[in-house]
């Protein structure tokens, strides 16, 4: 093993490390730069920004709908390539996408009962 | 279109594994169908089921010799006895932990999902005979720990726990991860053995067995990598801080769960990768895992004697106790892997037992678990308190207790590769350790409880647990034989090296 063969990773990250220091410093050199008050706040959603403390409980829903998207998100990122090849696979592919399929309706079914999908409590 | 052609499906490798996912699957649903009750005792009942059954699906297997499912599972004797003690241990903590959960009001079905969970990973990571399947399983386990460690849920010692565990824990997994990244650019694959063919598919074994000439440097390197990785599981120093932490504030059945299952899943990878796999490298990673394991064994012994709670004191303890284990690694013989599967057989037991008198005696919500509460234990809970002694004395190494085999084993196996002066440290450690081992026992019978001895809930489930193991500790301590015949028995898959000569294990 010699380590020429990796020069170019080193020269790589010589060149990527100079190119973003370099972009950076030149924006900041060549960008006209006018503050506003408004500019300057921290960035917010929404029309009327939270005005409270934020140091207050919170409902975590929206992570568990995130959770249980990525879920059916990558069911159907099985079930499309599946369904191309779904001819060759024959039996062998039914099996295991049932298999699959049976294991995400137990979570399905456990979310649901445990009120998971309840937004209004 | 080429013609597809189904891959091989071989079941009987991880039928074990299976059962356990499956049971823990219709554990919460049935429990989510049925809905509120005051009793739930179908759910220690479903959770012992799918365990009995995933041991005997591995007690079934004993004696096959082969690699399955394209050479990622490994089906010999060493992963049996692996996962037959893994199910013991398993169902050692349901039980215990039943009459915790009943006791604290916290049962909920994820519990005993969980620990299914856990034992699955821990089973799979005993049977890898690939590093992306042995990392899968180490995630599987670990993540089902991380949630089981907080499952106080409402205390913030358990939360707080369960994060520094969660942090340090993911820190190593990236570790382990650029160990099998090194090892993939080093050897071109990440199986273990490879496939029956070394020369078209070449595992790190062959690459290692065929390519006597090739620079390994690289491989060096990854296997610095790998044992980083593994040292945080098995609590190994400097890789140890997690451990009295997530110790301390993980529920008592869980914490003896981790220091018997996550031990010995963790070590049966170790085993598997440096004794069998990477053997020919001995030379190259001896001299890390001897510093660490002198370190370990010195750390552990030295710092639990300072120890006011008792959840800690057994944390430390268990760190010296990886420690000793490191040794029958640096031996790398045959006598090495043998006995430290019965070490962390007897081990596992002892500790499982310890932990559920620390869970009976610790009473409602763990208030009592400084030393000071075990004051005179002896006169007011005479039975738990020889249970606990003898837990100790096992954990110490005292005669007539299996854990006086295991050091004396795991200590002859290094002797035989002529490491006296690293078991010369053990020895000295192992003194140290019985003073902080007595420290307890003086306390339960010489000295007087403080206030008025208050009644102890003592469920049935968790004394016969607590005779279970101790009944264990004292039969492997005075007939040591069949469980060392097993040990020996349980040989790891090995292709033989025909250049270097000898094979490190039989196969």
């Amino acid at each position: 093993m010699t380590l020429s063969a990796y020069l170019p990773i080193l020269l790589l990250i010589i060149i990527s490390t100079i190119f973003a220091v370099a972009s950076i410093f030149v924006s900041s050199k060549l960008a006209p730069s006018r503050w506003t008050f408004a500019k300057r706040l921290p960035y917010e959603c929404g029309i009327v920004p939270e005005q409270s403390d934020e140091r207050e409980r919170f409902p975590v829903k929206f992570y568990l709908v995130a959770m249980l998207f990525i879920i059916f998100d990558i069911e159907t990122v099985f079930l499309y390539p599946w369904a191309v090849v779904y001819q060759e696979l024959a039996v062998f592919g039914l099996i295991e996408m049932v298999v699959f399929i049976v294991i995400l309706l137990a979570a399905y079914v456990y979310v649901w009962r445990r009120g998971g999908l309840e937004w209004a409590e | 279109m080429p013609e597809f052609t189904p891959p091989q499906v071989q079941l009987a490798g991880v039928a074990p594994e299976i059962t356990l996912l499956v049971s823990a699957l219709i554990l919460l649903i049935v429990d989510t169908l049925i809905g509120e009750r005051p009793n739930r005792w179908f759910l220690p009942v479903m959770a012992t089921a799918g365990l009995v059954l995933a041991g005997a699906f591995a007690a079934s297997t004993w004696g096959d010799n082969e690699l399955q499912l394209s050479g990622a599972i490994a089906l010999d004797g060493f992963a049996s006895f692996v996962k037959i003690s893994l199910a013991v241990f398993g169902l050692l903590t349901v039980w215990v932990g039943r009459d915790y959960l009943v006791r604290d009001a916290l049962e909920d079905s994820e519990f005993y999902a969980l620990v299914l969970l856990a034992v699955a990973g821990m089973m799979l990571m005993a049977a890898a005979a690939d590093l992306i399947i042995m990392f899968l399983a180490l995630e599987t386990f670990s993540i089902a720990l991380y949630v089981l460690v907080a499952f106080k849920s409402g205390s913030l010692t358990s939360q707080e726990s369960a994060m520094k565990y969660f942090l340090l824990g993911a820190f190593s997994s990236a570790f382990f991860l650029l160990g099998i990244a090194l090892t993939y650019g080093a050897v071109g694959s990440t199986a273990l053995y490879g496939g029956r063919d070394p020369v078209s598919e070449p595992g790190i074994a062959s690459f290692l067995s065929t390519s006597p000439t090739a620079n390994t440097g690289l491989l060096v390197l990854a296997t610095g990598f790998l044992i980083i990785g593994l040292g945080f599981k098995i609590a190994a120093v400097p890789f140890h801080a997690w451990t009295p932490d997530a110790y301390q504030g993980a529920p008592s059945p869980i914490t003896g769960f981790m220091a018997a299952g996550t031990k010995f899943a963790a070590f049966a990878a170790i085993l598997r990768l440096f004794d069998a796999t990477l053997f020919s490298l001995r030379a190259e990673w001896r001299p890390l895992v001897i510093a660490i394991a002198v370190a370990t064994m010195i750390i552990g012994s030295v710092l639990a004697v300072v120890q006011d709670d008792i959840k800690r004191l057994l944390a430390y303890s268990s760190i010296a106790h990886a420690g000793f284990i490191l040794t029958a690694v640096i031996a790398a013989n045959d006598r090495g892997v043998s006995g430290a599967l019965f070490y962390l057989a007897t081990y596992g037991l002892a500790v499982l037992g310890a932990f559920a008198v620390v869970s009976v005696v610790s009473g409602q919500d763990e208030a009592r678990v400084r030393l000071a509460g075990y004051k005179g234990l002896f006169f007011d809970h005479p039975a738990l308190a020889v249970a606990l002694t003898l837990f100790l004395l096992s954990l110490a190494g005292v005669p007539v207790t299996a854990g006086f085999f295991g050091k004396l084993v795991v200590f002859g196996a290094a002797v035989q590769a002529s490491y006296s002066w690293v078991v010369a440290i053990g020895v000295i450690t192992s003194a140290i350790a019985a003073f902080f081992y007595l420290k307890i026992m003086v306390r339960m019978y010489l000295e007087e409880s403080e206030g008025e001895s208050s009644p102890l809930p003592i469920g049935r489930l968790a004394a016969g647990v607590i005779a279970i193991t101790a009944v264990a500790t004292i039969g492997f301590g005075v007939v040591p034989g069949p469980l060392l015949r097993a040990a020996e028995d349980a040989t790891m898959f090995f292709q033989p090296a025909p250049e270097t000569g000898q094979a490190p294990l039989g196969g």
